[in-house]
C-alpha cells in the first residue's frame, strides 16, 4: 500500500531540520533510515503531513569514543556499527544486538537512532539501550540536553522529544574491561521484529561480585523495560546459576506481552525468563572465559 | 497532491521523472524509468525482490524508500549488470548453478550479492548465507543461490588476478 501523501522537505542542516519541525508542529516527523517509519506509513500506522528527510546531513554520520562513550551520530546506520572493529572487540551488548537488528540490507539503511526514536514495542535497540544505560542528545531550540534512555522512552512509539526538537546523537558508556553482554532474541525469521528479546549487561568487581548489571526486556510490553528488580538481585552477588534463575523470574514477573501470530501471552512471559536466564549465563561465561 | 522534479541516474544514465514525494523507489523505477527488473515482492521489506544498490556499494530495499530520497545517488538496477551483452559473473553464475526457480526472486538476490562482493570479494559459505538472509526465495532455492554467489566470486576474483594489458606494458 502506499501512504498517505506528504510533503516533502531536504534538510540541508540540522538547524533547517529543527525549524521545519516547530513551523509544520505535530504532524512532521524527521526522515532518517525510513526502515520503520516508511513500512509505519505504507500501513497507515502513521500519517506524517510532512516528512523532514536528514539523510543528507553527513555531519551526523560518525562513531567514536570520547570520553568514556562510544557516540553515535543520528545517521549512522546499524551496518556502520556492525562493522566497526572497535565496537566488536569491547561491546559485546551492541555486537550481539547489531547482528540481529532487522536483517542485513536493512541495516545498510536503518540507524541506531532512528531506532531509538521510532521506539517501537519490540525494537531491539531500545532494550540494548537500557541495558548499557545509554544516553540521548537531543537538540531543539535553546540548545542541546542529554536525556537518559529510560526517560527517553515514555510510552510505545512515543520518546522525550519534543516539538521543534531532534535527537542528534546516541551515547553509549564505555565498558570496562571486566564488562561483557549478550543479546538473545526470538524471531520467526531473519529481519523479523522480536517474538520477545532480553538485553543483558553485566560488570564484575576485583572481587568477581557483580559491580553493575543491566538487563532490559523488548516485545514484551508496551515498551522495552528495565528489569529493575533482577537488576536489585545481582548487585554484589557473585554470578551463580541460582542467583541468575532468580532474576530470571523478575523478567517473568515484568513481563506484560500482548499476545499475537508470534505466540501466546504465556508463551512470551515464559520466553522473558528463559531469555533473561540464557542472556546472563552467556554473559558470566563470557566474563569468567 | 503535487508531482516534483525528480532526477533519478540509473545504471549511468538520468532518468527525469515527476512523481509524488510519496512514490516509493522501486515503483518510480518500474513505472517512470520503465525498468521492471526490480520487483516488488512482499511490499513490506520483508523479502528483498527489491533490491537496488546505492552508490555502487549499499544494498537497499527500494520498496521501503522514496524515490526523492534516492536524488543524488547513483542507482544500480538489475539491468545495469550485463556489460556489452556479456552477462556479470553473479548472472552467469546464477545461470551455470541453475540459482533460480521460478526467478522473481532472482534481481533481488544478484543486488544484494553484487553489493555483497564489493564488500567481501572472497566470501565464505557462510558470509554468503548470512548476507543473503534478508532476501526471501519461496522455492527454497537457496542451496544453488548461494552457489552460484560462489562462483562468482572466483571468477570476480580471477579476473581481477590475471594481468592487465595495459598501454604502458606494449
Amino acid at each position: 500500500m502506499f501512504p498517505a501523501a506528504f510533503d516533502y522537505l531536504r534538510a540541508h542542516s540540522i538547524e533547517e531540520a529543527a525549524a521545519a519541525l516547530s513551523q509544520h508542529g505535530g504532524d512532521a516527523r524527521i526522515l532518517a533510515g525510513g526502515q520503520s517509519l516508511i513500512p509505519a506509513m505504507r500501513f497507515r500506522l502513521a500519517r506524517p503531513t510532512v516528512l523532514v528527510d536528514i539523510g543528507s546531513l553527513r555531519d551526523l554520520v560518525y562513531l567514536r569514543e570520547e570520553s568514556g562513550f562510544l557516540r553515535v551520530g543520528a545517521m549512522t546506520t546499524d551496518a556502520r556499527l556492525e562493522r566497526d572493529k572497535d565496537v566488536r572487540a569491547r561491546y559485546a551488548l551492541l555486537t550481539e544486538t547489531s547482528d540481529v537488528v532487522a536483517d542485513p540490507v536493512v541495516r545498510h539503511k536503518g540507524t541506531v537512532v532512528g531506532s531509538l526514536c521510532h521506539n517501537d514495542p519490540a525494537g531491539d535497540w531500545a532494550a540494548a539501550a537500557l541495558a548499557s544505560r545509554a544516553i540521548m542528545v537531543v537538540r531543539g531550540p535553546s540548545g542541546e540536553r542529554d536525556v537518559p534512555i529510560d526517560e527517553f522512552i515514555v510510552d510505545s512509539f512515543t520518546t522525550a522529544v519534543q516539538e521543534g526538537e531532534i535527537a542528534v546523537e546516541v551515547r553509549f558508556p564505555t565498558p570496562s574491561a571486566r564488562t561483557s553482554g549478550a543479546y538473545e532474541k526470538i524471531e520467526r525469521k531473519v529481519g523479523d521484529y522480536a517474538t520477545a528479546a532480553a538485553a543483558v549487561q553485566l560488570t564484575l568487581a576485583d572481587d568477581g561480585t557483580i559491580a553493575q548489571a543491566g538487563v532490559a526486556i523488548t516485545a514484551l510490553g508496551p515498551f522495552a523495560m528495565r528489569v529493575t528488580e533482577a537488576e536489585r538481585l545481582l548487585l554484589g552477588q557473585r554470578p551463580s546459576e541460582d542467583l541468575f534463575r532468580a532474576a530470571a523470574e523478575e523478567a517473568y514477573r515484568l513481563a506484560d506481552p500482548n499476545p499475537d501470530t508470534r505466540g501466546s501471552a504465556e508463551y512470551k512471559k515464559n520466553m522473558a525468563r528463559i531469555l533473561v536466564a540464557r542472556g546472563l549465563a552467556r554473559t558470566s561465561s563470557k566474563l569468567h572465559a | 497532491m503535487t508531482k516534483q522534479r525528480v532526477e533519478l541516474n540509473v545504471n549511468g544514465e538520468i532518468h527525469e521523472i515527476q512523481v509524488e514525494p510519496r512514490k516509493l523507489l522501486a515503483y518510480a523505477l518500474r513505472d517512470e524509468c520503465g525498468l521492471t527488473g526490480t520487483h516488488v515482492g512482499c511490499d513490506s521489506s520483508s523479502c528483498g525482490c527489491c533490491v537496488v544498490v546505492l552508490d555502487g556499494e549499499t544494498p537497499v530495499k527500494s520498496c521501503t524508500m522514496f524515490a526523492v530520497q534516492a536524488e543524488g545517488h547513483d542507482i544500480t538496477t538489475v539491468e545495469g549488470l550485463a556489460q556489452g551483452g556479456q552477462l556479470h559473473p553473479l548472472q552467469q553464475g546464477f545461470w551455470d548453478q541453475h540459482g533460480l526457480q521460478c526467478g522473481y526472486c532472482t534481481p533481488g538476490m544478484l543486488m544484494t550479492s553484487y553489493a555483497m562482493l564489493k564488500e567481501y570479494p572472497e566470501p565464505t559459505e557462510e558470509d554468503v548465507r548470512k548476507f543473503l538472509s534478508g532476501n526471501l526465495c519461496r522455492c527454497t532455492g537457496y542451496n544453488n543461490i548461494v552457489k552460484a554467489v560462489l562462483q562468482a566470486a572466483k571468477a570476480l576474483g580471477a579476473e581481477k588476478s590475471e594481468p592487465e594489458t595495459t598501454a604502458a606494458d606494449d
